[in-house]
């Protein structure tokens, strides 16, 4: 069972509350990208053993996205954080250094 | 003219709680932003009661106020008058960014009275309704078995279960269950 906290209500949702909405911290490709470019965006993503981050959406709930830093092989979550984030808070980027030293950064 | 009528006409079921229908509620949607001043002193000078922190319900006589997300709140009062009260908002909420809508027709209200309500509760919604997470005054939006529903609490020993009027029968059919006679966890 994977329970994030939800940024908004600050109550621990149930996966089963939750809409998966994946990866997070795309970059969106628009007019004058190249066809590499917009296949990447649309098709390539990390889906990584480890760490990741995704979106997920309180739908049950408060009904907002937001972004959440987990473990993809222990289901360790590491922190959640509002969706207009362009990239994880510090604290949570240190909180996995600790964590995972062997980790190579978010991005 | 034909009298409004409740989804299930106030079934009740007995078991190791009592789970009733709820008599009709107001209830108005009211998005926008819930920090503006105006929206504020709207929804006060409308219920009497203050616009509730994430997850609670402030309540002022036979009106209240739920947070439902952090741009949306519920606003409870008499059915008779919702209709009235809506455009009340409307009307002090001119030139602010906002919505109102009179949803008291797509709502059903259940009422979950006695000691084990809390058991009743756990047994439908992953939601955490221990003491700790849920008490007086705080409203949760989770799912109840397969549908959306909220549960809150305004006073010890009971909660109301709020859900959409097309699913009340469902919803019903699960409280009821969940409360029978004999099948208590005793978790709580
Ligand atoms: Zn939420």
């Amino acid at each position: 069972m994977l329970l994030l906290e939800c940024p908004y209500c600050g109550v621990a949702a149930d996966e089963t509350e939750l809409a998966a909405g994946g990866e997070a911290h795309l970059k969106r490709e628009t007019v004058g990208s190249l066809d590499a470019e917009f296949e990447e965006y649309l098709f390539m993503r990390e889906n990584p053993r480890g760490v990741h981050f995704e979106r997920w959406r309180h739908a049950y709930g408060c009904g907002k996205w937001f972004l959440a830093a987990r473990d993809t092989m222990t289901l360790e979550v590491f922190g959640t954080y509002p969706a207009q984030s362009k990239k994880p808070p510090k604290a949570i980027e240190n909180l996995i250094k600790k964590k995972r030293p062997d980790w190579k950064g978010w991005a | 003219m034909s009298e409004p009528q409740t989804a299930l006409q106030g079934a009740t079921a007995q078991g190791f709680v009592t789970v009733s229908e709820d008599g009709l509620h107001g209830m108005i949607s009211l998005r926008g932003d819930l920090n503006d001043p105006k929206l504020k002193a709207a929804v006060a000078k409308l219920t009497g009661a203050e616009v509730p922190a994430a997850g609670r319900i402030s309540w002022k006589g036979d009106r209240g106020v739920a947070w439902m997300s952090p741009d949306e709140l519920l606003v409870i009062g008499p059915y008779s008058s919702a209709g009235k009260d809506a455009l009340v908002l409307s009307k002090a909420l001119k030139g602010v960014h906002h919505l109102v809508a009179n949803v008291s027709d797509a709502r059903a209200v259940f009422r979950i009275e006695g000691a084990g309500f809390r058991e009743v509760l756990a047994k439908l919604t992953p939601a955490d309704v221990s003491m700790d997470a849920f008490g007086i005054g705080q409203i949760r939006r989770s799912r109840f078995a397969q549908v959306a529903g909220a549960c809150w609490m305004l006073e010890e020993g009971s909660a109301r279960v709020v859900c959409f009027r097309s699913v009340a029968g469902y919803i019903f059919g699960l409280l009821e269950h969940a409360a029978r006679s004999g099948s208590e966890v005793g978790y709580f």
